[in-house]
């Protein structure tokens, strides 16, 4: 299927919107007193949730556009790769702001002393780098080949959020959801094994 | 179901015949959200919201005299939050399940039996429970281990009072709670998280401590089903977990019990389960607790206590190393 510039345009500006609307959500929540018993709880769980759901999206982008042949997805790769970002800074000033309130020495010692903070925190600190460099331009400074080998740390940053989660649910015996997740990563990345491995793009079966 | 007494001497109002908190709070939220002239819809919609919550339509009384050695002075957490935010794995994992799918819990027709090391067993209807010994109210702080408290009114009465009843042998040095574990009524049954049915555990001298409160009510009406309806533990200085509800067996055995949370990560979930500031579980700090319903999203978390601040159970582990044995 291809789109036409502009179409591909209006595409983007709805699945900004889209992608806000968690944010939206959430804010309206606070405001209407909505967020339940454990408002803190609520907040952080929902922050991490739509982080997991985004890094998801953006690692879809590039085998939908192969399955589907609409190259045109790419365009919208960097504001879901943004957005993944955006919940998860949301997610870690949670923590930092309602849970440690700035006190970061002690911020600092739960990272440390809990694997799960540690990997979660790792995965924040490395997306950084992947937003900072996200323009047009930065992509010129880096030059492409460099700039597509740091923004492969994506491929490191979606497996430890995973694990991120599922090692905060493990007290609690409950893996449907970070299995699911993990299944979904997986996926995602034996997909691009898969390619790289046999042949570009065995899927191309019928003429596009 | 109204039983008229006045232990303690002191005539206190049924707790049935005061205004609940939630009531009232939610009329002088209402008056204030009309003074300031907020968003009259949302005003009001919230307004409806809280008074259908303030209240269990239809549950029935269970009316008893506060004890005024355990009348906390601390705000009591609102009854929409005690009875919406809960931990109870028979009817799923997420803290908002129970509210939801409890409903299908029978509660009647219900017997408890008493087994084990003791001269007199029996089963009891939750009739001759209930009226085993006086009911009382006792307002209790209740720590869960993930880090949250809650202040609620139970009814009930000290566990001792039955524990005398089916007099002990001496070999009865622990005592155990199963839970209900039936399939149809308890959806949760069919996910592997925990062994079932649910069994918590306590040492005899634990299980004989006044604090241990068998439980069939709370804000002065028969437990809701979420609450582990219709009999359940309230052990205040222990977390949440050890608190073990809908109980349908009670055990007097020799050798420490097996119980549910320790047989699935004995590393985060140790037999006493005391609440412990110094103790962290792997994943997080106990130094600190969040209030339900106080402390915010603005609001600094509250110190934990030791022993929840239940002081009086320190001597059951005097000698004993409670970083080792936590």
């Amino acid at each position: 299927m291809l789109l036409t510039n502009k179409q591909v345009s209006w595409f983007k500006i709805v699945l900004f919107i889209l992608a806000l609307l968690p944010f939206i959500r959430l804010v309206s929540f606070v405001f209407l007193d909505k967020l339940g018993a454990n408002p803190v709880e609520f907040i952080t769980r929902n922050t991490g949730d739509w982080t997991l759901y985004f890094l998801c999206f953006t690692l879809a982008v590039t085998p939908l556009r192969k399955l589907l042949h609409m190259p045109w997805l790419i365009r919208c790769r960097r504001m879901l790769g943004l957005y993944a970002f955006f919940y998860a800074f949301l997610h870690f000033m949670t923590f930092l702001w309602f849970d440690h309130f700035f006190d970061v020495a002690e911020m600092w010692k739960d990272v440390i002393k809990r694997p799960f903070i540690t990997v979660g925190f790792i995965a924040f600190v490395l997306l950084i780098p992947l937003a900072a460099t996200s323009t047009n331009a930065m992509i010129k400074r880096l030059g492409g080949k460099r700039w597509q080998w740091l923004h492969r740390l994506i491929y490191l940053i979606a497996p430890l959020g995973v694990l991120h989660y599922f090692w905060m649910k493990a007290g609690k015996n409950d893996f449907s959801q970070p299995v699911l997740f993990g299944l979904i990563v997986a996926g995602l990345l034996m997909i691009r094994l898969w390619w790289r491995w046999f042949g570009r793009d065995p899927v191309v079966v019928t003429g596009a | 179901m109204l039983i008229k007494r006045s232990s303690n001497g002191i005539d206190l109002p049924y707790s049935s015949e005061i205004t609940p908190r939630a009531v009232f709070e939610a009329r002088r939220d209402f008056i204030r959200k009309m003074a300031v002239g907020s968003i009259a819809g949302t005003a009001l919609f919230e307004m409806a919201n809280r008074a259908a919550f303030a209240q269990n339509a239809g549950a029935q009384k269970l009316a008893a005299n506060l004890n005024s050695a355990y009348a906390l002075v601390e705000k009591k957490t609102a009854y929409k939050d005690a009875t919406t935010y809960n931990n109870f794995y028979e009817f799923g994992t997420d803290k908002a399940d129970p509210a939801i799918t409890a409903h299908t819990l029978k509660t009647r027709p219900w017997s408890v039996s008493i087994e084990g090391e003791v001269k007199k067993p029996m089963t009891l209807d939750l009739d001759s429970l209930v009226k085993l010994a006086p009911l009382e109210e006792r307002i209790y702080r209740l720590r869960c281990v993930e880090g949250w408290s809650m202040v609620i009114p139970w009814v009930g009465y000290s566990l001792s009072n039955l524990i005398k009843k089916v007099e002990p042998t001496g070999n009865a040095k622990y005592i155990e709670f199963v839970t209900l574990e039936d399939k149809k009524q308890m959806p949760g049954l069919r996910s592997p998280v925990l062994e079932w049915p649910y069994v918590e555990g306590l040492r005899m001298d634990e299980a004989n401590h006044p604090l241990a409160l068998l439980t069939f009510g709370m804000y002065g009406e028969v437990l809701p089903n979420q609450n582990g309806a219709p009999v359940r533990m309230v052990l205040p200085w222990k977390y949440g977990f050890k608190s073990a509800k809908s109980i349908v067996k009670i055990r007097f055995v020799k050798d420490q019990p097996r119980t549910a949370w320790n047989i699935a990560a004995p590393s985060e979930y140790g037999f006493y389960s005391n609440v412990n500031p110094d103790v962290d579980h792997p994943r997080w700090s106990q130094a600190t607790e969040r209030r339900i319903g106080e402390d915010g999203l603005f609001t600094r978390k509250r110190k934990t206590l030791m022993f929840n601040g239940y002081s009086e159970v320190a001597s059951l582990y005097s000698g004993m190393d409670l970083k080792k044995l936590f």
